[in-house]
């Protein structure tokens, strides 16, 4: 008998107008000790089953069909009594942000002591015990000191250790892990996942791994199920189905996955459904400004900038603590290429990219752009600079004002920097939308009408106002599915190639760089520790810390090779 | 920490001496207090001897740290139409209004916290929804309309009880207290409602949606999938996290419970400062309206620098 067995599930969302279906005949089974991953893009219905297996459903959600069975007995249909009684007791969730998981007026002891009374019904003294116990059991150090810290004094590893530690209160039988590790650096990633798998191993957990990453899926789970739009298209042992996909959205899929081991010239695109939307950038190249220097000059030269944050206040200066962000960075980029900067977060690769933009005044150290002087200081940088730089942000969300509308978003640099105005301005603001592949009546909405991957075509679309030489790249597509992700890094790529823009590409993803990147910086705690040539750099790392990095890349060596184009 | 903490009580310093500034300019600036003290048959010699020793022909910073120094030591002036020491009209006055603050203060903060919680929790039901309407018209209706109407309903129609005054007091040391006799218990029902059912109700709606706001946070999320009891998601979890931001508006409106206790003090004719501030204005008191006005800002400013304390006592992330 399955532990967890999902039968024919159909979980749907009524509202007044219509019926939304978020997950249609699903099955899925869980045995003890197996870890299952679920895997799919954003609304395919991955967490919507993890809720329906957990009673937790956000309203008007329900179940509308099918059963799911723990042990044989049906759970799906209980009343909300019966159902606590199981849920953190026989099944555990975890979830995305140990961030916002936690409560953060508690201690992590208040909350396990909590959690361990409800489900065990110990003395305090017990529960206690059971709660440094079980700090240690998930890795942390000092666990008896650790366990009267607040949240906010572990870091985001240590604090999914605490999440992981919850779960485990009362030695549950299955986990549902949704996207435990998305948030968190690749290193913490690897010790995250390594966790899990000691407690399928061990202690014969059912673990059912909700997540987006391929990497995370081909190195971790023992069976795979593919969801697409709200239904399972595909499942079978993992090697099987990354390494010989059936369903054509598998295939697409996987062929969408950055590779770490081979370079592509563009992307695949995902085909399956039809959402691929076309741009056209070398359109824009006729009436785009030529570069002042030829191809290979340094454009960008950074010389030694250094930042440091307060990081503990006091009225004295002396007493003052700083934090150095950014440790005496030294570089070039030259006209034309894709500098990419790696490392962890907080590792200063944002700093940096915030110096060069003027966002931050610099501690340190001088920056110069095309031979002149444009070190950023409390006043920021000359307006001429810029004009020629423009940044495109991480998180497609917040980095569109909501209150302004898609056309005027993109023409205010423009407008700003008094470029050009009226009809001319227009007709600029029309072309970037179209070239972007959202088309010109784009500009009449506003940014909540469009999805993550079209708010980032927005944000280039932006970027490209002033018509700038330089772009710098932060993060621009950790927020998004591997399908979009590929969209918008295959527009960056024709943005260099057809316009001839020099690009400051920052990313933690090391698959990507080496898609995306001529040269790559590696940081590590505010320090550049090498800088080197791409292919070299992932060749053969001279940095202890760049090996060290590039040996916790997930391999991918499985993945099916159908549907890609080597450059 | 420390930083902190000193930080803020140099802040509280500065807003007090700017004030201090306005409430002494008026003696400045509103009249010639020398002209309202002697009467029709007076000499240049008498004016100038008068000004002498008020002081009045220093340099004007010097008469304000003089005017801050002597309110330090607790001496604010002599009123111009009582003629007795402001200090002791105060300290006779302010038993009353504090007492009255209290009530209704208590009253606003614990009725709003518990409405505010339960509307939050039954968001959709009927007791709910009600309890929101009818708050609705307890923000809408001035102060001085609720008093009234609640004096015709329980003191003039139904007789239950008394439209005005504090009734009997009791004298504990120089403090004047209605809670020990049943008649000053009495009276303050319908005062205490008056003031405190605008703040009741803001604080009410503020909770609400606070609450709401806490109850869709991944870490409540992750309280129900732990299994923990709605008691306790609700009443530990989501409360604590609620109170921050309930913390500072209910400050600043237990300020303004003192402040604004003139209207209630007014309508029920309840012996306290506001109602002292009101007669002082009518007669140009000078001296009681500066006193009432610095009395007025170091509560708020003490108020304040209790809550942004609380504030640390609660949120750990603010006391690294």
């Amino acid at each position: 008998m399955a532990l967890l067995e999902i039968d024919n599930l159909t979980v749907q969302f009524p509202t007044r107008r219509k019926t939304f279906t978020a997950v249609k005949n699903a099955h899925l089974t869980v045995e003890a000790g197996q870890i299952h991953g679920l895997v799919g893009e954003s609304g395919a219905g991955k967490s919507t089953i993890g809720a329906a297996v957990m009673g937790l459903l956000d309203p008007p959600g329900r179940i509308t069909g099918g059963v799911i069975r723990f042990r044989g007995e049906e759970i799906s249909g209980l009343d909300a009594a019966a159902m606590a009684d199981l849920r953190g007791k026989k099944i555990s969730m975890i979830f995305q942000d140990p961030l916002t998981s936690l409560n953060p007026l508690f201690t992590v002891g208040q909350q396990l002591v909590e959690t361990i009374k409800a489900h065990l019904g110990l003395s305090e003294a017990e529960a206690e015990a059971r709660a440094i116990d079980l700090i240690e059991r998930v890795g942390i150090p000092n666990p008896k000191e650790r366990v009267n810290q607040y949240p906010h004094q572990f870091s985001g590893g240590m604090r999914q250790r605490v999440v992981i530690a919850l779960a485990l209160c009362s030695e549950p039988d299955v986990i549902i892990a949704d996207e435990p590790t998305t948030a968190l650096d690749v290193s913490i990633q690897a010790q995250i996942l390594d966790l899990i798998k000691g407690l399928a191993r061990e202690r014969q957990v059912g673990v059912i791994l909700i997540t987006h990453d391929m990497g995370v899926i081909a190195d971790t789970t023992d069976v795979v199920t593919v969801m697409y739009m709200g239904e399972v298209v595909e499942t079978g042992p993992t090697a099987q189905v990354l390494g010989k996909p059936d369903h054509p959205y598998t295939k697409s899929l996987i062929a969408a996955v950055p590779r770490p081991t081979l370079k592509l010239r563009r992307f695949p695109l995902i085909s399956y459904g039809g959402r691929v939307t076309g741009f056209a950038i070398e359109d824009l190249a006729r009436n785009w400004p030529k570069p002042e220097a030829e191809r290979g000059a340094p454009l960008i030269e950074v010389e030694g900038i250094t930042k440091r944050f307060v990081s503990k206040r006091a009225l004295l200066p002396s007493r003052r603590e700083y934090f150095t962000a950014v440790d005496a960075a030294r570089f070039t980029i030259n006209q034309g290429e894709v500098f990419g900067l790696v490392g962890e977060s907080g590792s200063g690769k944002s700093t940096i990219a915030r110096m060069i933009a003027g966002l931050y005044a610099v501690d340190g150290g001088t920056v110069r752009y095309g031979g002149r002087d444009v070190t950023a200081t409390a006043r920021g940088v000359p307006d001429w600079y810029r004009r020629e730089i423009q940044m495109i942000f991480q998180d497609p969300y917040s980095s569109l004002n909501p209150r302004m509308r898609v056309d005027e978003i993109v023409a205010e640099p423009a407008r700003h920097h008094g470029l050009l105005k009226g009809a001319a301005l227009q007709a600029r603001v029309s072309e970037l939308l179209d070239r972007v592949g959202l088309g010109a009546e784009a500009g009449l909405k506003y940014p909540h009408e469009f999805s993550g991957g079209q708010r980032q075509r927005i944000s280039i679309a932006r970027a490209l106002a002033t018509q700038p030489r330089f772009l710098i790249c932060d993060e621009p597509t950790s927020a998004l599915d591997v399908s979009i992700q590929a969209q918008i890094l295959n527009i960056l790529k024709d943005l260099q190639e057809h316009l001839n823009l020099t690009m400051l590409f920052i990313s933690h993803d090391l698959p990507v760089v080496r898609q995306m990147c001529d040269r790559v910086g590696v940081m590590k705690d505010g320090k550049l520790v090498e800088v080197a040539e791409t292919e070299a750099l992932f060749a053969a790392p001279q940095h202890p810390y760049t090996r060290e990095l590039l040996s916790l890349m997930p391999r991918l060596d499985g993945l099916s090779d159908e549907g890609l184009a080597v450059a | 920490m420390f930083s902190y903490i000193l930080r803020r009580i140099a802040q509280s310093v500065l807003v007090l001496f700017v004030v201090g500034l306005v409430a002494f300019a008026m003696f400045r600036f509103v009249g010639d207090p020398v002209e309202t003290m002697l009467g029709q048959e007076r000499t240049v010699e008498d004016i100038e001897r008068l000004r002498e020793n008020l002081g009045l022909n220093d340099p004007f910073f010097v008469q304000y740290a003089n005017f801050l120094l002597r309110a330090a030591q607790g001496d604010l002036g002599i009123s111009y139409r009582q003629g007795r020491p402001v200090a002791e009209i105060i300290a006779e006055r302010l038993p009353a209004t504090l007492e009255l603050a209290a009530v209704s203060g208590a009253f606003a903060l614990i009725l709003g916290i518990v409405l505010g919680i339960f509307t939050a929790i039954r968001r959709n039901g009927f007791a709910a929804n009600a309890i929101m309407t009818l708050s609705l018209i307890g923000v809408s209706l001035p102060t001085f309309l609720i008093g009234i109407l609640l004096i015709y309903l329980f003191a003039v129609e139904l007789s239950w009880l008394p439209s005005f005054g504090r009734g009997e007091v009791v004298q504990l040391g120089g403090w004047s207290t209605g809670f020990l006799t049943q008649s000053g218990l009495v009276a303050l029902i319908l005062p205490a409602i008056t003031l405190g059912l605008y703040q009741m109700t803001l604080i009410m709606r503020l909770v609400r949606s606070e609450m709401l706001e806490v109850m869709r946070q991944d870490y409540i999320r992750f309280a129900r999938a732990r299994g923990l009891s709605q008691r306790a998601i609700h009443f530990r979890h989501a409360l604590k996290n609620t109170l921050v931001p309930v913390i500072t508006v209910t400050g600043l409106q237990l300020g303004s419970i003192i402040a604004f206790a003139i209207i209630t003090e007014t309508v029920f004719q309840w012996p306290g400062v506001g109602l002292l501030f009101i007669n002082a204005i009518q007669f140009v008191d000078i001296p009681v309206m500066a006193a009432y006005l610095m009395l007025i800002s170091v509560m708020f400013v003490g108020i304040n620098l209790a809550v942004d304390l609380l504030y640390v006592a609660i949120d750990p992330r603010l006391r690294s």
